[in-house]
């Protein structure tokens, strides 16, 4: 069996989402090592021009489905959709983002086309003739490597910010359209409508950059200062469970076991004081910055820098002294 | 109105998780088990479905785990569902999410159902794909990782809200349909004491895979783990100090910037 690759992009707003990318990053090294090529799908509204943009990625082929039914994303639709491709292709790989589309598709198609699947991967490597995956179970307090039984079609799905993405080989790639023959009545479940976050931040899942807010932060309203630094980074917005419990921010802001599993290159921990379940939703973070009253807070024992001080103190000083620079 | 809720037995967020010496696993003294905190919100959602249909609607509890389950799922009997059925068979130990979706899969279409709640994922594999294999397997649309949900007038539609990267999508789904529960969708009760002595009489179904009709083995385990591993240790805090606190500010900053080169 060829090792061919299928990569699931996924496009947003007409142009190509950043985990695509990586996503090509991961299969390049995989096929530099089985041989095999790889193609990318590319389903939804804007998928062609947005498949202009990765033509000079070393792929085989980029397969479009733009149909009008599959405009907006629907489990069904695309599920019955990348199954055909996948069983036309014959891939032995598919990977896919472990974002809120590949979560809910990926097992979905797999169930569909017989496969198996890998969730929430943070690395892919060849090991002698096995693709091994790598992934946290238990929210990252332990880690297993696992490979498929047989040569059923591996799914994989990894995570954003977690692979360096592909850079531009040069060449060119073909672009194929594929018809596909779904229909709106065979849609049982379908996206009325979307209600983007407030605040005009980057998603946290996303986000390069994390600032994030405990207990400490004592009032809703406090989060202004944390909002302030963030927006002079580009950043994100987060809270601790205590945070949120304590009703200081809203659940989708969540960082931690039961909220995101956030993986941005730089997380500055603000009065967090460190709780296990906190750590298994940002531990695999680049650079980690905690401030904290309390010395002995376990966030320190995560942390890379760490400052000693209370949060309403130092968070306004750091962010006059960024902006001094940046 | 008949409402499954999915339940899973997992370690306590806060369990201290060890690999054991063979490294095949992890080590399970002192674990504290508990139901899936994802669960949790099913069973809620199922039973303040249940209390919105009537007197005429019920909810099962749907567990497949080890016979340690049963104090759990007395727990969801305490919060007010109204009987449950446990799939436990030594054959079952290796989880597999094909394999026991295909073990829930035969259950459920033994016990009938018009909607199914379940948790987003389990926080032991975190694999989250045991409910839309079994979307799949019966035949019906999905919904993960639900924040609010309304059913219809009719019963016969709902209407998700599903959280996505930087917003929430509002979904309108047929029924039968799987819902799978994310944190936010409600606040789940704590059993109450005439709960918990009701629960006590509640019937929970007790099945192999046997009675199942499975004659033999449900399917094998698509996969095989090959390792296991401890998370990389971190490699020490620097503690950043001054008297004054601007100039400890002030150093963060240039660390930032020169050494680690993130801002």
């Amino acid at each position: 069996m060829a090792n061919d690759i299928l990569v699931f992009g996924e496009v947003r707003g007409g142009g190509i989402k950043k985990i695509t990318k990586e996503l090509i990053g991961a299969a390049r090294r995989v096929s530099a090592a089985a041989g095999g090529a790889i193609d990318t799908a590319l389903i939804g509204a804007g998928a062609r021009a947005a498949a202009e943009s990765l033509t000079g990625y070393g792929l085989r082929k980029i397969i479009v489905a733009e149909d009008e039914v599959l405009a907006r994303y629907s489990t069904e639709a695309y599920a019955a959709v990348l199954s055909d491709i996948v069983k036309r292709g014959a891939y032995s790989y598919i990977f896919l983002g472990a974002t809120a589309m590949g979560r809910d598709l990926g097992p979905r198609v797999t169930a569909k086309a017989d496969g198996v699947m890998f969730s929430d991967c943070v690395d892919v490597r060849m090991e002698g003739t096995r693709c091994v995956a790598r992934r946290p179970v238990y929210s990252g307090r332990a880690y297993i490597e696992i490979v498929r039984s047989g040569d059923r079609p591996n799914y994989i799905s990894i995570r954003p910010n977690n692979v360096a993405p592909a850079e531009p080989s040069g060449g060119g790639t073909p672009i194929e359209t594929h018809a596909s023959n779904v229909t709106r009545d065979a849609i049982r479940a379908i996206v009325t409508e979307i209600f983007p976050l407030e605040g005009g931040r980057p998603d946290l899942t996303e986000a390069d950059v994390i600032v994030t807010g405990g207990r400490a932060m004592k009032d809703k309203a406090n989060f202004k200062i944390l909002e302030d630094l963030a927006d002079l980074l580009g950043a994100a917005v987060g809270a601790s469970r205590a945070a949120v419990d304590a009703g200081f921010a809203p659940v989708a802001i969540q960082v931690g076991q039961t909220g995101k599993i956030v993986n941005p290159k730089l997380y500055i921990a603000c009065g967090i004081s460190g709780a296990i379940q906190h750590l298994a939703g940002m531990r695999t973070s680049k650079v980690i910055v905690a401030i904290n009253k309390d010395p002995n807070a376990p966030i320190f024992e995560r942390a890379t820098y760490g400052i000693v001080g209370d949060l309403f103190e130092v968070v306004p000083l750091l962010t006059e002294e960024l902006r001094k620079v940046l | 109105m008949k409402i499954l809720a999915l339940l899973k037995r997992v370690p306590d967020t806060e369990a201290k998780i060890l690999i054991n010496q063979e490294g095949t696993g992890i080590k399970d003294e002192g674990i504290k088990y508990v139901i899936n905190t994802y669960d949790e919100y099913a069973v809620e959602e199922g039973l303040r479905l249940k209390e919105k249909m009537g007197a005429a609607s019920t909810v099962t509890v749907v567990c497949v785990g080890p016979e340690e389950a049963t104090e759990l799922i007395r727990t969801a009997l305490a919060m007010g569902a109204d009987d449950a059925v446990h799939v436990c068979d030594k054959a079952l130990e290796r989880p597999d999410p094909f394999v026991i979706a295909a073990v829930m899969a035969k259950a459920i279409k033994a016990e009938g159902f018009d909607i199914i709640f379940c948790g987003k994922q389990a926080i032991d594999d975190d694999m989250g794909q045991v409910q839309s294999i079994l979307a799949e397997m019966l035949d019906i649309p999905q919904v993960n990782v639900a924040t609010a949900f309304e059913i219809a007038a009719d019963a016969k539609r709902a209407t998700v809200r599903r959280r996505v990267e930087g917003g929430d999508e509002k979904v309108e789904t047929s029924l039968p349909a799987i819902i799978s529960c994310e944190k936010g969708l409600n606040d789940p009760r704590y059993a109450s004491l005439p709960g918990i002595m009701k629960a006590k009489k509640k019937e929970i179904r007790k099945k192999t895979l046997a009675d199942l009709g499975f004659s033999e083995s449900p399917g094998e385990a698509r996969s095989t783990i090959l390792r296991w591993l401890p998370p990389a240790k971190s490699s020490g805090c620097t503690m950043v100090k001054a008297e004054e606190m601007r100039d400890a500010a002030k150093e963060l900053v240039r660390l930032l910037r020169e050494e680690a080169k993130v801002v």
